[in-house]
């Protein structure tokens, strides 16, 4: 058993729905006990969804328990089949049913007897997968069942498209700011000429999985779901594909490399460096931001990253390389992808974080003292709390990352966003420190938003107004630092001597 | 014409597939309720996640409830449940010290058995801190319900002697409220029956665990929420109490009827509560004049369904089909009762009451009717906006304050949002509708 109070990834089922329920006319069908359809209230909600969203449970009670499914799992999916006419039906295990052990596979096939569509039963393992590496798996499974069959019916098509073409592959619903990052990614590929053939799984037909042979290559956005789809793809058809996430000046400009070089193994010559050079010096604004006075003052300013692994790096890259901001740690909780991880960011920060527990992050921050943070909504609030500046860079999604005005964060425009982020959180602490400078602000009370403050360590009056004259942006770092002094000598009073002795010290 | 509209209420049983909270989310307003408690939900991620999910904002307010996650090794009994569990406890006790450790018991422990009620006496012995077991899960109960097996688990607790400097004449015998309520409602409910001369003496829960209150084989209980009927069975059953049966303090109909009720049983002559009903029927003019001969849906999934159907037809509105997860005949037969005479003076004809809805046919009927307000859950809400027709969250009635005369107001003030709001809209005559 783990004591946990907050998960970056959700169960594995979430990942399994956020792939079936982005396909048009795909239905989901749970097994799972009542209050396990909580993804329809978070696709209803965060996403604002007009429709209903696909997926349906066939509800485990006390009689199931008793007796088994039976007829009712095999009841619901012909039931659903003729109610909503969906091309394929994906059966979804729950961690409920999972341990129940009924043959699933069995009822599927029973079913698909008599419904006219498809049907195949997601095949993920809710104790060792959770909700992203499941995404990854289902749409794999989706694809490779699509393939076979057109396989099967002989009516798989390989044949290259005349002009170069690209499959999108992992879009999915609920994806931190994908919808827009779609949009952007559609404007890059038409700007390098090249077709799009399919884009899956976010409002694709599975019965056009069969084309995606037809593509040059395929293009993974986000580590996180579509890997082992473009891998399955590169071994049945030698697809190559490129999972660089265009995000930020620097992998925007390696991604169209890849691309240019992917072309050329197809006897394609394409020259994009009139293109990057236009791009990067008209439409994305980051780089003459990098130049600027504004992002002069970054320089020497410290930050920690923190998310997913895709989104991690591509900050971490961005702000060391692109706004020469020190990153003193970059982490991810996507476990799974570890090495892949640590091999883009290991010679750009001074520290690597692997964990899915928050407290851990927590602490660290906390320990590190950033001048800014970049993570998802949970360390947004460990910001709040220690006073530090936050942008959300990643999921775990919110109904804040489901903006209604545009705000890709790949693609050109994406850098703007991102540069604009950066600034922005930064300002606010200068802000502070401006105002601090200029009088004012002196009589906020210096004992809340810590998280290290030990109840034990007690300011002497004198101490207490000594570190409220000490600048806003800094305070808490003082703090901090005096009370660590205090209690590496085994003092728990704070008076002036102690303050000013641990300011020599330490230099703070 | 009024004879054909006074057959009684019809009953109809679906298939249970609808869409509602899972019960555990009742820990979300128990922990906020019982202050010195701690929730310990023991389950799978997918039960982390909902709670996660559910409870957005409060989730980073350092909650006092946790998960402790279920692991494969604890599934295969690869791992000694007591063991981890004491582990865990005591991992509790240091970082939190609570006043007792509620373990809510999930679909996962049902399923591979796992003896929390074994486990939990001797547990509590060894770390010297009450653990009281509630099985909220979702293979037996829906949302609100979870409430109901806690409050029943804690039933248990409540000590029975009246220890002899606290024990005073009463003019009547010892008065039992069960149901968690928010603090002011709790005591605009108690300031209600002091006007009548009853003294309640305790609540079932009290903000602290220490102070549960005594209940002897002497006191009445009443409840104040519908769903509490597995409570009510253990306070009569294993406490031997005597259950008022009455409608819901919910609104001024409701809390007149409750109230008259609990005077009836008590043999304590009501007065004033006409005039006081009148008077707040007075106020909620305004809202009346909206939903006058509008039409309502209630999906169901929260059990307040009949008393707010019951309200809301004395407000004039017509109830087109009352949805509800379960229905306990005889917990709610007075609420029942007022429902069906509530129709017959308003003249309307009786709501078909649908235990566990099929929400897929429920949409279609919905299509066919098209009433002028849904009241439903988050899954439904936006695409039935995107279709034309209103509707109202149902969660909200279960966290909004709904109880006694004070709060009717703000019934209506959920109820009439979606049709205020659309009358400020209908200027901007955009076709949005798919």
């Amino acid at each position: 058993m783990k004591l946990a109070y907050w998960m970056y990834s959700g169960p594995a089922h979430i990942g399994t729905l956020r792939v079936a329920s982005s396909f048009k006319n795909v239905h989901a069908i749970m097994h799972a006990p009542l209050g396990d359809d909580y993804f329809n209230v978070m696709r209803s909600m965060l996403e604002r969804d007009r429709n209903f969203t696909p997926v349906t449970a066939s509800i485990v009670d006390r009689h199931v328990l008793a007796r088994g499914s039976q007829e009712k799992v095999i009841y619901n999916i012909t039931r659903k089949d003729q109610e909503v006419n969906p091309d394929l039906v994906v059966l979804t295990p729950t961690c409920t049913s999972s341990i129940l052990q009924e043959d699933l596979q069995n009822f599927v096939s029973r079913a698909s007897i008599e419904t006219n569509s498809d049907i195949i039963l997601a095949d993920v393992n809710h104790y060792r997968v959770n909700e992203l590496q499941a995404s990854d798996r289902t749409l794999e499974q989706i694809v490779a069942f699509y393939i076979k069959k057109a396989i099967q019916d002989k009516t798989l098509d390989e044949t290259k498209t005349k002009k170069p073409s690209v499959n999108i592959i992992g879009i999915l619903s609920l994806g931190f700011h994908s919808q827009h990052d779609l949009i952007e990614l559609k404007r890059l590929f038409q700007d390098l000429d090249i077709q799009i053939n399919q884009i899956i799984p976010e409002n694709a037909y599975v019965h056009n999985l069969q084309l995606l042979p037809k593509a040059w290559f395929n293009f993974v956005p986000y580590r996180e779901s579509g890997l082992l789809t473009a891998q399955f793809l590169e071994k049945e058809f030698n697809m190559p594909f490129i999972d660089i996430i265009p995000m930020g000046l620097m992998n925007i400009n390696n991604f169209v490399q890849s691309v240019q070089s992917v072309l050329r193994n197809y006897n394609c010559e394409r020259n994009y460096e009139m293109y990057l050079q236009n791009q990067n010096q008209y439409v994305s604004q980051a780089a003459w931001f990098s130049r600027s006075i504004d992002c002069q003052n970054l320089t020497g300013k410290t930050a920690i990253v923190f998310g997913d692994a895709s989104h991690a790096a591509a900050m971490t890259k961005i702000l060391h390389a692109e706004m020469h901001v020190k990153v003193l740690w970059s982490g991810t909780y996507c476990t799974h992808d570890v090495t892949w991880f640590k091999s883009e960011v290991q010679d750009i920060c001074s520290e690597i974080l692997i964990t899915d527990d928050h407290n851990i992050v927590a602490d660290m921050i906390a320990r590190t003292d950033p001048n800014a943070i970049f993570g998802t909504q949970m360390e947004r609030h460990v910001g709040k709390r220690l006073n530090i500046p936050c942008g959300v860079i990643s999921s775990p999604v919110h109904i804040q990352n489901f903006p209604i005005s545009y705000k890709p964060f790949l693609g050109f425009e994406g850098t703007n966003q991102i540069a604009d982020l950066v600034y922005n959180s930064f300002t606010l602490g200068m802000e502070d420190h401006l105002l601090d400078l200029f009088g004012g602000h002196d009589t906020i009370d210096v004992l809340t938003d810590t998280l290290s403050s030990n109840t034990e360590i007690i300011w002497s009056p004198q101490a207490l107004q000594e570190l409220s004259r000490i600048p806003g942006f800094i305070r808490g770092k003082v703090k901090r630092n005096t009370e660590k002094f205090a209690i590496n000598k085994k003092t728990y009073k704070i008076d002036l001597d102690i303050m000013y002795e641990a300011k020599e010290k330490l230099g703070t | 014409m009024k004879s054909t509209q006074q057959s009684t209420l019809t009953f109809e049983c679906e298939t249970g597939n609808y869409h509602t909270f899972c019960p555990i989310s009742c820990v979300s307003w128990l922990y906020q309720k019982i202050e010195d408690s701690f929730f310990l939900v023991i389950g799978t991620k997918t039960c982390g996640y909902f709670l996660q999910n559910a409870m957005g904002v409060m989730i980073f307010a350092e909650p006092r409830y946790a998960m402790a996650e279920l692991e494969e090794g604890d599934i295969s009994a690869q791992i000694n449940d007591y063991e981890e569990l004491k582990r865990l406890c005591l991992q509790i006790k240091r970082d939190r010290n609570p006043g007792v450790i509620f373990w809510i018991g999930t679909c996962t422990t049902e399923i591979i058995k796992m003896d929390l009620e074994g486990i939990a006496p001797k547990l509590e012995i060894d770390i010297n801190i009450p653990i009281v077991v509630a099985r909220a899960n979702g293979l037996d109960y829906a949302f609100t319900q979870g409430e109901d097996t806690v409050l029943a688990a804690m039933a248990q607790r409540c000590p029975d002697r009246i220890s002899k400097t606290t024990y005073t004449e009463k003019k009547h015998k010892d008065l039992i409220l069960f149901g968690s309520l928010p603090n002011p409602v709790v005591n605009q409910l108690t300031s209600e029956l002091s006007k009548q001369n009853i003294s309640i003496s305790g609540w079932l829960p009290s903000s602290r665990y220490s102070e549960l209150p005594i209940i002897t084989e002497e006191s009445y209980v009443v409840g104040v929420n519908p769903f509490l009927s597995r409570t009510a069975t253990t306070l009569m059953r294993r406490r031997k109490t005597k259950l008022i049966g009455a409608p819901f303090p919910i609104g001024p109909d409701g809390t007149r009827a409750w109230i008259e009720k609990i005077c009836s049983v008590l043999n304590i002559q009501s007065y004033g509560l006409e005039e006081r009903e009148a008077s707040i029927w007075k106020t909620l003019d305004k809202y009346i004049q909206l939903i006058k001969g509008k039409s309502v849906f209630f999906m169901g999934d929260n059990l307040l369904e009949i008393s707010l159907a019951r309200f809301l037809i004395r407000c004039g509105m017509i109830v087109y089909e009352i949805g509800i997860p379960y229905m306990d005949k005889r917990y709610q037969g007075a609420e029942l009762a007022l429902l069906e005479k509530t129709c017959y003076d308003m003249n309307v004809k009786q709501p078909k009451i649908i235990e566990k809805p099929d929400n897929y046919n429920q949409l279609d009927r919905i299509k066919d009717l098209e009433p002028d307000l849904v009241i439903t859950g988050m899954a439904h809400a936006n695409p039935l906006e995107a279709k034309g027709i209103n509707t109202k969250w149902s969660v909200e009635f279960t966290f909004a304050q709904i109880h006694g005369f004070t709060n009717a107001k703000d019934i209506l003030e959920l109820i009439t949002r979606p049709l205020r709001r659309n009358n400020s809209l209908q200027q901007m005559n955009y076709n949005i509708d798919s």
